[in-house]
């Protein structure tokens, strides 16, 4: 399995962005997320996140809420997010990282979760409900299993906490582009740009920009602009939506789309 | 963030990174303004002539006689919107004009909350938006008309169980989205920091009134206070005077729904297997779940006692054994509902009718001379319709 160090740095000689792809494990049944996985991977993502589904995910928007329902109606859970890693681990060493809400870390136990997330192979845990503040525990047992830690930080995050911030992440920092939840949109705003640049002055470490990234175009410009990798999705998961009666079609698509943003990471 | 807001291992700021800024921001203001003369008085004005403060504390003559001990209610649903929401909707709309934010927006179940905060926006002006789930706006169809004709739009929330939870969760996110100008007007003594210790300062008028009128109706301390708990800020705000004063005994009452072993109540405290810690809309707290940590969907007759959650001051409070938490079952609410409306011609809301249950239920093993002190904490005439559907 790859590093995000080596990730970056072998995109980097090739002059590449990296694509961060995100579904939600499990969704919308087991079988098809896995494929849906592979698919994306074989498209060209550099980066899987991937969320964990959790009942009341309040950073995300409809999108995702919807996938998350999706896969915890067809049973998935904290156990089968790990087979499901290992499954996955099988077919491909890019890096993972999980996306989960603190409450699912918590019950699973920390260490317990931690200990098994590295033994089947994740790079990172992101919790989408925890800031620094509360960061102590999750980034010892981080350290501990040889987990990387990421952390969010938004555009309105003042300077000496994106400092504070960029000293605790060990793998990359997920920069959200703009405020609000998750979700597609069309333009990508001018701020976002200067966003990643405000960020650069603190920190070498690998800035990813997620939120509403959906278009090729907008791949391009958060490259150009001096991000290591853009995230990409609702976008994504609006596909597995649309297409929830036809997987054939839905796997199709995904690889159409997945391969576009690729090629736009090339700059 | 001047501090985390914790609770013991209780309470804490588990929210994304966009919301830092505003709850930083929101602390700076609090920690300013509480202790601020010109913010003080007019909240006090406000409190006085616009909610009607302070409320009675009424002795109970019919039920008294009736139970063999001395009951006094504490009146918070005579406040102008009826309940005990107000306090704490004119506290912070009063604080958010300090900070200069020009939208609110609050969540609401029984849609108490959501009246309070659509009043305190409509006098202070306020572009005010409210979430609420939509089951709860079937069984409240008078508050969402209510909040309609106070200004507000009452914006309809479809996911999840369709309730209290999922408004907060909508709720949460057009903050996330809105930060800049929006102030989120939490209801209870939940979510993160400084939420809880905010609203309890808000409430806490509750205790201090009651306190004074107890003195000069008894010359003496309750021997027993008794609150319903949803979130638990009418409970936070009668307890929080009498915290020191060990023996004054106080008792929080949770919804028992259809009863514990049915899974559907809002019992955190009283259901061993879904009711443990956890975290959820950015506090650690008591969650009913599953062993993985999905949030369990909860039920109760009282809408605003439908929560998964409870204020995290509560579960300190329960660990240290200060407070007693003990549930009422619907039927029992609705019993007492129409108990108390006999007796004493007093309507109360079905969330206060399960403190009012709790103390139908042990005032057998009380002494004639004990005093007992209920908060009712809202008017009942919001369940009327829902009463009359169960009740005919």
């Amino acid at each position: 399995m790859m590093s995000y160090k080596e990730a970056f740095r072998s995109l980097k000689n090739k002059k590449e962005g990296a694509l961060v792809c995100f579904i939600v494990i499990g969704d919308p049944d087991y079988e098809t997320s896995l494929k849906i996985a592979k698919t994306i991977v074989n498209a060209g993502a550099d980066i899987l996140e991937l969320g964990l589904p959790f009942s009341d995910p309040i950073a995300d928007g409809p999108s995702i809420q919807a996938a998350d329902i999706r896969a915890l109606n067809n049973g998935m859970n904290t156990d089968k997010v790990f087979e499901y890693i290992k499954e996955l681990r099988k077919f491909t060493d890019v890096p993972i990282g999980l996306l989960s809400y603190y409450n699912l870390i918590y019950q699973y136990g920390m260490q317990k979760f931690y200990e098994k997330a590295f033994i089947m192979g994740v790079n990172s845990i992101l919790v989408a409900d925890m800031p620094i503040e509360e960061s102590d525990s999750a980034v010892a047992h981080s350290e501990k299993n040889k987990i990387d830690t990421a952390f969010m930080i938004s555009p309105i995050t003042g300077n000496k906490r994106i400092k504070e911030i960029t000293d605790k992440v060990t793998g990359f920092i997920y920069a959200v582009s703009r405020l609000g939840i998750t979700g597609a949109r069309r333009d990508l705003e001018k701020s976002t740009l200067n966003f990643i640049r405000r960020i650069r002055q603190f920190t070498n470490k690998p800035i990813c920009v997620g939120f509403g990234i959906s278009r090729p175009q907008h791949v391009r410009d958060i490259i150009k602009a001096g991000a290591d990798g853009a995230i990409v999705g609702s976008a994504i998961v609006d596909i597995i939506a649309r297409n929830l009666q036809n997987k054939d079609k839905m796997l199709k698509e995904i690889k159409i789309y997945v391969n576009q943003l690729k090629s736009a990471t090339r700059i | 963030m001047k501090s985390l807001g914790k609770f013991g291992g209780f309470g804490g700021i588990f929210v994304p990174e966009t919301l830092m800024p505003a709850l930083e921001e929101l602390e700076n203001a609090f920690l300013k303004f509480k202790k601020d003369k010109k913010f003080n008085s007019e909240l006090n004005e406000l409190l006085k002539k616009y909610a009607g403060r302070p409320t009675p504390l009424s002795f109970c003559e019919n039920l008294s006689k009736k139970l063999g001990c001395k009951i006094y209610l504490k009146r918070e649903d005579l406040l102008h919107t009826g309940a005990h929401k107000i306090n704490n909707a004119l506290g912070q709309a009063l604080l958010a004009k300090y900070i200069g934010k020009n939208r609110l927006i609050a969540e609401t179940g029984a849609g108490q909350h959501g009246v309070a905060a659509a009043a305190a926006g409509a006098k202070l002006n306020f572009q005010t938006d409210v979430y609420m789930g939509t089951k709860d706006i079937e069984r409240q169809k008078l508050n969402v008309l209510r909040m309609k004709l106070l200004g507000a739009n009452v914006k309809p929330v479809d996911s999840g169980s369709k309730t209290l939870k999922d408004a907060i969760n909508e709720a949460l996110r057009d903050w996330t989205a809105n930060v800049t100008n929006t102030h989120y007007l939490l209801g209870s003594v939940l979510g993160p920091h400084p939420y809880p210790s905010m609203i309890k300062f808000f409430q806490s008028v509750i205790g201090k009134e009651t306190k004074k009128q107890i003195l000069e109706a008894e010359g003496r301390f309750p021997d027993l206070i008794v609150a319903c708990v949803g979130g638990g800020s009418n409970a936070i705000g009668i307890f929080n005077e009498f915290i020191n004063d060990k023996k004054v005994k106080l008792v929080g009452v949770e919804a028992g729904g259809a009863g514990i072993e049915s899974g559907k109540h809002a019992s955190r405290f009283n259901d061993k297997k879904l009711g443990r810690i956890g975290i959820i809309h950015g506090t650690k707290t008591f969650v009913l779940q599953d062993k993985y940590g999905q949030i369990h969907n909860t039920y109760s007759v009282a809408a605003g006692l439908d929560y998964c959650a409870v204020g995290p001051e509560h579960s300190i409070l329960r660990q240290m054994k200060r407070v007693h938490y003990t549930y009422a079952t619907d039927k029992e609410a609705i019993e007492a509902f129409k108990i108390l409306s006999k007796e004493e011609g007093i309507i109360p809301a079905l969330e206060s009718a399960h403190a009012v249950a709790h103390v139908i239920k042990i005032a057998k093993t009380m002494k004639k001379d004990d005093i007992i002190v209920i908060n009712i904490s809202g008017r009942g005439d919001k369940d009327l319709d829902q009463i009359g559907e169960i009740i005919t």
